[in-house]
């Protein structure tokens, strides 16, 4: 059983409510949010210090304008934060962010960290295109509650196994809770959170996380990897299909750029050194007599696996991004899962246990010696 | 037809990896002339990438030895490569990419032998496993 506040308002209410006392007893100094511009049509991230601009935050809204582990890397990397922030985010935004602070990208101090049970997030396209997430809330909502996959919501939300956050100080129970437009049950996870929340109108009481409907969804979950990874089919493609799947790729790099774990300030794929020369076409024309260009598409992905393999918390942002919809978080999954695997290593789960190509054993792996 | 030979890249440390190596030419031992030595501070200082890049750019298989286990010039580089390793073959071997084109292997500075021998064996198993087809592509 772990500690519960309960608001008598639906989540989303529930939870700028929470954000309005925090910032009215001055226990934060702002709030990062998900906020609707002015016009209604798009949904940012927002740093909000003005109590009275939380009217417009949609802190649940189900969609991933960008990844806020990059926004916070930003926001702490130069210094850890001089004061309290509040942040609303889903639970692999948090593990990246996690991931990001142990690769030196940030620093955890003074957050206060508020993540949900994820029912997951809609494709940014149908935000950008036709405006429609606005229309599929209720049944969203409808589909939480009842602990079923939101149709529509994004193929790597559909597989994902770690939709109950890691590491938040609070966690806003959604998943099969059946009056979630009146009530709202939140858990405090860490006696800081205790501490936020002193004095505000509520109740406390204690609850279990992990109800049988969140295990009964996480089977749900189960069943939908498995889906996708006979979809990808990722065995049959061999070095053609590796081929054909990256082919349209245009190079445009946006899967790297909102990565959360591709932090480099210069991409190595981006640097000058691996800018083709004119002598390294003439010398790989010289042997092939065709050559794609720009060349290193394939070696662009693979190297990017290489690097994030390990630290990837499947957020599923490099596929939404894709202009060319190449299922590139999908194609990954299998892959960042052998590695994980193979260091027994869950990305963002522990700040305090470094990530596994920075240390070592000495007595280990020798199957990889040859 | 003309017996297929493998072009191998071999990663040498400038310690242990370079030492087996002028040890073999100290004794006159020979290695295949289709081995291209590359020398690196340290196996630990090897990126990843680079053995990715020779693979795709030309090499039918890349070879890396360093230091034996406690015996590296900088203490824990060749634990470090040998992680580095072990996730480049996980993930050429998930993608089914050939891992078996990489192999990582412990030389030490008096190892003559060791490094001809490990030469001559990558040669041999590579002309079983034919030409790398990732270099062969015109399309990646
Ligand atoms: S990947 Fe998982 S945690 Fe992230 S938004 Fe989708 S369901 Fe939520
Ligand atoms: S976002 Fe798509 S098109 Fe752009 S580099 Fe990534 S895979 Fe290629
Ligand atoms: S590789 Fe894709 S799924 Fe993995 S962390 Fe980066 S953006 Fe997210």
């Amino acid at each position: 059983m772990s500690k519960v506040f309960k608001l008598d308002e639906s989540v989303e209410k529930s939870v700028k409510k929470l954000l309005t006392f925090l910032l009215n007893k001055g226990r934060i100094r702002g709030a990062l949010v998900l906020q609707k511009t002015d016009g209604n049509s798009a949904v940012a991230y927002s740093l909000i210090t003005d109590a009275d601009a939380l009217a417009s935050a949609c802190p649940l809204c189900p969609l991933m304008p960008s990844n806020a582990a990059s926004v916070l890397s930003r926001l702490t990397l130069q210094e850890s934060l001089p004061e309290p922030l509040a942040v609303v985010l889903r639970p692999c935004e948090l593990r990246g962010f996690i991931e990001l602070v142990k690769h030196g990208q940030g620093s955890l101090d003074k957050f206060l960290f508020i993540s949900s049970v994820c029912g997951g997030v809609y494709p940014l396209k149908m935000v950008q295109v036709d405006g429609s997430v606005g229309e599929k809330l209720p049944q969203y909502w409808d589909a939480v509650k009842r602990a079923e996959i939101a149709p529509e919501i994004r193929p790597t939300c559909r597989a994902c196994e770690r939709f109950v956050p890691l590491g938040a100080d609070m966690t806003v129970a959604t998943m099969g809770e059946s009056g979630l437009e009146t009530k709202c049950t939140i858990f405090l996870n860490t006696d800081k959170a205790m501490g936020f929340i002193e004095g505000m109108e509520g109740k406390l009481a204690e609850e279990k996380l992990e109800t049988e409907a969140i295990q009964q969804h996480k089977q749900k979950r189960k069943a939908e990897k498995n889906k996708l990874y006979d979809e990808i089919g990722l065995e049959k493609y061999g070095l053609s299909g590796m081929i054909d799947m990256f082919g349209k790729c245009i190079g445009c790099h946006g899967c790297s750029q909102v990565c959360p774990i591709c932090y480099c300030e210069v991409c190595t794929f981006e640097s000058r050194d691996l800018e083709p020369k004119p002598a390294e076409f003439e010398r790989d024309l010289n042997k092939k007599r065709a050559i794609r260009v720009p060349p290193d598409t394939l070696f662009y992905h693979l190297g990017r696996l290489i690097h994030v393999a390990i630290s990837c918390v499947g957020c599923g942002s490099c596929t939404d991004v894709c202009p060319v919809d190449i299922p590139v978080s999908s194609i990954f999954l299998k892959v960042r899962e052998s590695v994980q695997e193979l260091f027994d290593y869950v990305p963002g789960m522990d700040p305090e246990e470094a990530v596994p190509i920075t240390k070592f054993e000495t007595e280990e792996l020798v199957e990889f010696e040859d | 037809m003309k017996e297929f030979e493998p072009k191998i890249v071999y990663f040498l440390c400038d310690w242990c990896g370079t030492g087996g190596c002028e040890t073999a030419s100290a004794h006159h031992l020979y290695y295949p002339e289709n081995v291209l030595i590359s020398r690196v501070h340290c196996t630990g200082s090897l990126s990843a990438v680079h053995i990715l890049r020779s693979l795709i750019e030309g090499a039918d298989g890349v070879v890396i030895s360093g230091c034996h286990p406690g015996d590296c010039h900088f203490e824990t580089g060749n634990y470090r490569a040998r992680r580095r390793v072990a996730v480049v073959k996980s993930i050429l071997e998930t993608l089914e990419l050939g891992p078996e084109r990489v192999w990582f292997r412990y030389v030490a500075h008096g190892e003559g032998r060791r490094f001809v021998d490990t030469a001559a064996e990558f040669n041999d198993h590579l002309k079983k496993l034919g030409p790398n087809p990732l270099k062969l592509r015109r399309d990646t």
